[in-house]
């Protein structure tokens, strides 16, 4: 398979910007093989799986307002079947990160995260939740989310417009497209919770922790 | 007898009254009237500029913690309900940084508790006689106190975890009994009581905020409000940058209000280091901050409403403040956040057909609050859902410093625009609108008539903008003079205000927020006391926070 192959209805291949990172995804997954009855199989999984994605809002700022933006008339996210927004997690195949996180709110992102039925997917959405953004040298802020919690698609911009974040939910539905459910084959995704540590004992916490097969 | 004679009246009674008790305070007459005075003398100095039946200085705009380096102090900025244009600033310090105590006007006025828990968390200074000296913002496992100067962050110390802490339900206060000091701690909760988190992630919140609610059956008993969950320490932050590099900082706050936030600040700054504005650049300001207000108010209405299960009226809301955003848009690049004010103007002149968009939109929003009012303000279920809730008296809102258009629905003409005119305020006329039910309905209503005074300053402006420059001459690096600085502005929420000290160096020494998020969440345990558990979320939609703005 080959990014062009991958079709989605909204956005035909060539007018993404970012196609290589996604063929390097593809190739890895070709490395790791599989039969033929079973990625058809999963290609139906995934025509399924990436038409009805349904978010959670993690909005803890600025990006929310956009994101509310984006869900209502004019900009219309239900175009691409994901306006459903959840306000349980357990509904929830992809959480959207919509804001700045700071050390009393990682706890609760992370458990968050931990109550979302597999497959999930999580979107760092803006510069704060990619890097700290503006707050980079506060003593209470989180520089990326992906030190709690590991990341799909980010979505850089402060905030990111509404077709920002279109584009990036886009290539979400690229990448669920890609995947190979079957034999658990999934894509490695950014994660570096080297940092965390245990407040009391100040033992390093396991980054397997309620997380399976990374 | 003229204003200035009037005011001079006024500073000499209070000079008189404030030494009658504390003899040996600095007073100083610099842009406000300045009272430096000893910590025991602080509260009855306070007391008695309250109690003053003429002065009455009975609204604490807001208390700032401060750290002189050998000294830990507090800064109160007193006004008064009845003009908000009389202004005095008391100061108190102590020289113990190791157990640095103060004593609390939290009998006084309402706000004073959660500033004072504030300032707990941020400097380490414990008030006496506060009912619930618990940390605001911050865990109460955080170690060390960021905002004094010696402060060096370790992320040893206080580690990114995931690993949740447990909440302590036990406040712990320091009282004063007969001449002595006693700590103590009481329970905040009572044993049999049953409590529900609502938030910090929940969708009818408006963004991160906690509220631990007692409940009895369906009434709520008790609310305990956490916050901090988006604390991001913009004022410490703001320190170790210069005054340009500031600004767009302040529009992350009530990034509802952004451009009318980042005003206040670009005029305090103006003010201090005595820049002159364009009259070209006012006019550009004033029609901005009014389609902001416009915007702020469309989506405060809209959250409200979808609060009361009215989805509809949700995306009715979010349509028309899509057309604001698109002038927005195309004026400067920016929808949400549109970086539009500097220090000495604007960035971005307006487009060409800047006035024909605005002209086009005017009549068409009062086409749409037809519409509103046409379909959900008279509504039977709305109607049962908003009158007689969530009464809020005027002296409980100046008490806690509730302004905006959730202060003038309790009947306290408290509009900034109207009593400090700034930009071109004095030269517009509009209505204040001013309600006395206090209850959620009247909230409600006050936003949906501001949106149409806001369109009338519009109207008033769009057809007289002069030709010129829209930004003065100012150099890279801004240098204002040593002092104390302080700005308001009226956002959507209510009064935000800016305080600036400056030791005279290319960045400030102290920067505060006066936040109007935070003075109607603190009034939230109040007014939602014996309520029933689904009005407690219309009460919040219409007392219409901003979370970020709280925690800052």
């Amino acid at each position: 398979m080959e990014v062009n192959d991958i079709k989605i209805k909204a956005f035909p291949a060539e007018e993404f910007k970012d196609n290589d990172t996604l063929q390097l995804y593809i190739d890895e997954l070709k490395k790791a093989g599989g039969s033929v009855i079973v990625g058809k199989l999963d290609q139906l999984i995934d025509w399924g799986r990436s038409n009805s994605l349904w978010p959670i809002a993690f909005a803890t700022s600025c990006c929310g307002i956009e994101f509310m933006a984006a869900a209502s008339a004019h900009y219309d996210l239900s175009r691409f079947g994901m306006e459903v927004t959840r306000n349980s997690p357990r509904q929830a195949d992809v959480m959207v990160v919509a804001g700045t996180i700071v050390n009393k709110m990682a706890p609760l992102l992370r458990r968050v995260y931990d109550q979302m039925a597999e497959p999930k997917y999580v979107v760092a959405m803006g510069a704060c939740s990619i890097s700290g953004g503006p707050f980079l040298n506060s003593y209470n802020v989180i520089q990326g989310v992906d030190r709690i919690v590991p990341v799909d698609v980010y979505i850089p911009g402060c905030p990111p417009r509404p077709e920002s974040l279109f584009y990036g939910l886009l290539q979400l539905q690229r990448k669920v497209k890609i995947e190979r459910f079957f034999g658990n084959k999934r894509i490695k995704r950014n994660y570096r919770p080297e940092t965390l540590v245990h407040p009391e004992t100040g033992e390093t916490i396991d980054p397997q922790i309620d997380f399976d097969n990374e | 007898m003229n204003n200035r004679d009037a005011y001079d009246t006024a500073m000499n009674e209070i000079t008189q009254l404030i030494q009658q008790i504390a003899p040996d305070a600095q007073i100083e007459a610099k842009q406000r009237l300045t009272v430096t005075v000893r910590p025991d003398q602080l509260h009855p100095v306070i007391e008695a500029l309250y109690g003053n039946e003429t002065l009455c200085f009975d609204y604490l705009i807001s208390l700032v913690g401060m750290d002189w380096g050998d000294r830990l102090g507090a800064i109160y900025q007193l006004s008064s309900s009845v003009d908000l244009t009389r202004e005095v600033i008391v100061i108190t310090a102590t020289a113990d940084r190791d157990n640095p105590l103060l004593y609390s006007v939290t009998d006084l006025y309402g706000t004073a508790h959660l500033n004072e828990r504030e300032i707990y968390a941020l400097f380490g200074i414990r008030f006496i006689n506060n009912p619930d000296m618990r940390r605001f913002l911050l865990n109460d496992q955080w170690k060390g106190f960021p905002f004094r100067k010696d402060y060096v962050h370790d992320p040893k110390l206080n580690p990114e975890t995931v690993v949740s802490s447990e909440i302590i339900d036990v406040a712990p206060h320091i009282v004063e009994r007969d001449g002595e000091l006693i700590e103590e701690s009481v329970a905040v909760f009572g044993e049999e009581d049953y409590i529900v988190n609502i938030g910090p992630q929940h969708p009818s919140t408006h963004g991160v905020m906690h509220f631990r609610t007692s409940l009895d059956g369906e009434i709520v008993k008790k609310i305990d409000v956490h916050s901090g969950y988006i604390h991001r320490g913009i004022e410490k932050l703001c320190e170790s940058m210069t005054y340009p590099q500031m600004l767009h900082l302040t529009d992350r706050l009530d990034y509802l209000s952004a451009n009318i936030n980042r005003h206040a600040l670009c005029m305090c700054i103006e003010k201090a280091a005595e820049i002159e504005v364009p009259e070209r650049a006012q006019y550009i300001r004033t029609i901005m901050d009014e389609l902001q207000r416009i915007s702020s108010h469309l989506l405060a209405w809209a959250t409200h409403c979808n609060d009361l299960g009215a989805t509809t009226a949700f995306i009715y809301g979010m349509r028309e403040r899509e057309h604001v955003l698109d002038i927005f848009d195309k004026t400067c690049g920016g929808r949400l956040i549109i970086n539009q004010n500097v220090v000495g103007g604007v960035m971005f002149d307006i487009y060409p057909d800047f006035q024909k968009d605005v002209k086009a939109f005017i009549p068409y929003m009062r086409r749409r609050l037809k519409e509103y009012d046409d379909f959900f303000s008279h509504n039977a279920i709305a109607l049962g859902r908003m009158v007689h809730i969530g009464l809020l008296s005027r002296e409980d809102a100046i008490s806690y410093g509730v302004t905006g258009p959730a202060g003038r629905a309790s009947g306290w003409s408290c509009d900034v625009r109207r009593y400090k005119p700034y930009a071109l305020y004095d030269q517009v006329e509009f209505k204040e609108i001013v309600r006395t039910e206090g209850d959620s309905y009247a909230r409600y209503l006050n936003r949906l008539d501001e949106i149409e005074e806001s369109l009338h300053i519009i109207e008033q402006l769009i057809d007289n903008i002069p030709s010129g420059e829209v930004c003065a001459k100012v150099k890279p690096i801004i240098r204002i003079p040593a002092g104390q600085f302080f700005q308001s502005v009226e956002t959507g929420k209510g009064e935000f205000g800016v305080f600036i000290e400056s030791s005279g160096d290319k960045n400030p020494s102290r920067v505060k927020f006066r936040s109007p998020s935070l003075s109607a969440v603190s009034v939230i345990p109040l007014i939602s006391q014996g309520a029933f558990l689904s009005d407690l979320i219309g009460i919040t939609g219409s007392m219409d926070f901003v979370i970020p703005d709280i925690d800052r």
